[in-house]
């Protein structure tokens, strides 16, 4: 039986492996699109490089792997204060599993708000919209009728902060050195139009809109945006869930409910 | 058989007693046909079959979806719940909010977990006193080894508001009558009337009531899985019909910070800040 004749075979651009002579289901050597993961790669490849070789086909240029880890590391912690880390600390201060706590993470941080699914958007933006100024305004303003499916309707411009006064100090910063690199056009290009982005949407800049641009630099369509920006938020929203474990939900914040009857409600 | 020989036998071939479906045809679960043998069974009787493959009365039922109903509160300061209502007030899927929530019911103080452990420990308590040995020494062997009882205690506050009701109900339907429970309710009292001060709380009962209703320890484990998801939705729905991103919304003075005092990266630039 040929392969293409297998039914049970999986297709990928991706992965190739050769077996050990002794055991078919042990991988003597695994290459990664043609490049040789274990003989080569490891000690000389960064995991930036690993990381955008996985999603696209050539390796990426010192420019794009400088902006890729700097990426990473501006996402790495959305801090205890966002959502996606509080639902993971959820996780920790109960001693759920791990696993529970990263996906508490991405559950919450999957959506329209300062979620991945924000990002997937913003980053449909782009690629409607690339740097044609004319072209953002008009999208800006209609992002909120665009259609749902099982996703809320977004409920601001994807990308911009909702609660936001000013561009806050760390989304300038992530900017201005991600632009730095000069790895493609979109970035240099927002922070130049930061003000007319900003006065389109009615609302500053956020990390998420600056994570869309990075990305679609980097080459990466929406779908695969939506998945890094999953993944590179995930290490500080592990790091808070275990530093919440020992100290347990005592020492975590519990809230208040005031309970709103129907009578309240109808004389308020 | 065992290595590359046994992973080969399971190549492409996915050997079933549980079930399959042939489509355009009919469904096979558990040796029935689904659309036929199992049509009238509700979704819990389903579900159980699935676990145990076994049939349930309608009193044994009642009480097993008490069970579930009992401890479905919708108060999204519950961190399982929390889960849930965050991923509503981030404007994500339902369904990932629910999803992630359920497993983070899997804890170490709430849902599955002490359950099992106040399984384990009725067991091994029954199988020490057929051998003679007394309760106390039961529990204080338990004590020594873990320093609680799974089940016995509970976060927040002592009492639970479950047990009687469901008491009430499981003497309503005559299933209070098991060993098992017989055992947890002794416990309780040695632990009330000891210095421990320990109430029994939902997951003992819930392990007693289960254990004498024939469910193993595994087959409870599954039973349990949904147990809080019905306090869920509420959570999700509100949080998500309020202003995105208000659902314990914190100032950055909120975060009580004991680490190292502000050091510089090495390499980076005395005046960096924009």
């Amino acid at each position: 039986m040929s392969d293409d004749d297998n039914p049970n075979t999986i297709r990928s651009a991706i992965w190739r492996e050769e077996a050990e002579a002794d055991n078919p289901f042990a991988a003597r050597a695994a290459y990664c699109r043609g490049y040789d993961v274990y003989g080569e790669m490891l000690g000389r490849a960064r995991w930036a490089e690993m990381l955008y070789l996985l999603f696209m086909p050539e390796p990426p240029t010192p420019a794009q792997t400088e902006l890729l880890e700097s990426l990473a590391l501006a996402l790495a912690n959305p801090g205890p204060r966002d959502p996606s880390v509080h639902a993971a600390m959820c996780g920790g201060v109960c001693g759920s599993t791990a696993a529970s706590s990263l996906m508490a993470a991405l559950a919450v941080g999957a959506g329209q708000f300062t979620g991945a699914r924000e990002v997937f958007t913003a980053a449909s933006g782009w690629a409607s919209c690339g740097t044609e100024l004319a072209a953002w305004r008009e999208w800006l303003a209609n992002t909120g009728e665009l259609p749902g499916g099982i996703w809320p309707a977004p409920e601001h411009p994807p990308g911009f902060d909702p609660h936001g006064t000013g561009t806050a100090t760390p989304v300038k910063q992530t900017l201005a050195c991600l632009a730095g690199y000069g790895a493609g056009p979109r970035l240099p290009w927002l922070q130049q139009y930061l003000p007319e982005m900003e006065a389109a949407a009615g609302r500053p800049l956020a990390l998420s809109g600056v994570a869309a641009a990075a990305l679609a630099d980097l080459g990466f369509n929406p779908e695969q945006s939506e998945m890094l920006y999953l993944l590179l938020r995930l290490p500080g929203a592990a790091a808070h869930a275990l530093e919440q474990r020992p100290l347990g939900y005592k020492k975590f914040p519990f809230g208040a409910v005031e309970l709103v009857t129907d009578t309240e409600e109808h004389s308020a | 058989m065992n290595g590359a020989d046994l992973l080969n036998e399971h190549v492409g071939v996915l050997k079933s007693r549980m079930g399959t479906f042939y489509p355009g045809s009919h469904v096979v679960y558990r040796g029935q046909n689904l659309h036929e043998d199992l049509k009238d069974m509700d979704w819990l009787a389903l579900y159980l079959f699935g676990i145990t493959g076994r049939r349930f009365d309608q009193a044994q039922l009642r009480l097993l979806s008490a069970i579930w109903s009992y401890t479905s509160y919708p108060d999204v300061r519950l961190w399982n719940n929390r889960v849930a209502a965050l991923a509503g007030s981030t404007r994500s899927t339902g369904t990932l909010g629910m999803a992630a929530a359920l497993a983070v019911s899997e804890a170490s103080i709430y849902g599955g977990p002490p359950m099992l452990r106040a399984v384990e420990f009725f067991t091994r308590c029954r199988r020490q006193l057929e051998q003679g040995a007394s309760l106390d020494a039961c529990i204080r062997e338990e004590l020594t080894k873990n320093r609680n009882i799974g089940g016995y205690g509970r976060p927040l506050v002592n009492s639970d508001e479950r047990i009687q009701p469901l008491l009430e109900l499981a003497a309503e339907l005559g299933l209070d009558n098991g060993p098992y429970l017989k055992l947890a309710l002794e416990v309780e009292d040695k632990l009330l009337h000891g210095r421990w001060r320990m109430k029994m709380n939902y997951a003992a009962l819930v392990a007693a009531l289960g254990s004498d209703l024939g469910l193993d320890e595994r087959e409870l484990y599954l039973f349990v899985f949904p147990v809080f998801l019905a306090g869920m939705p509420p959570g999700y729905i509100e949080a998500g019909s309020r202003p995105e991103g208000t659902l314990y919304p914190m100032p950055c003075d909120y975060i009580l910070y004991d680490g190292p005092s502000r050091r510089t990266w090495p390499g980076s630039q005395a005046d960096h800040r924009l």
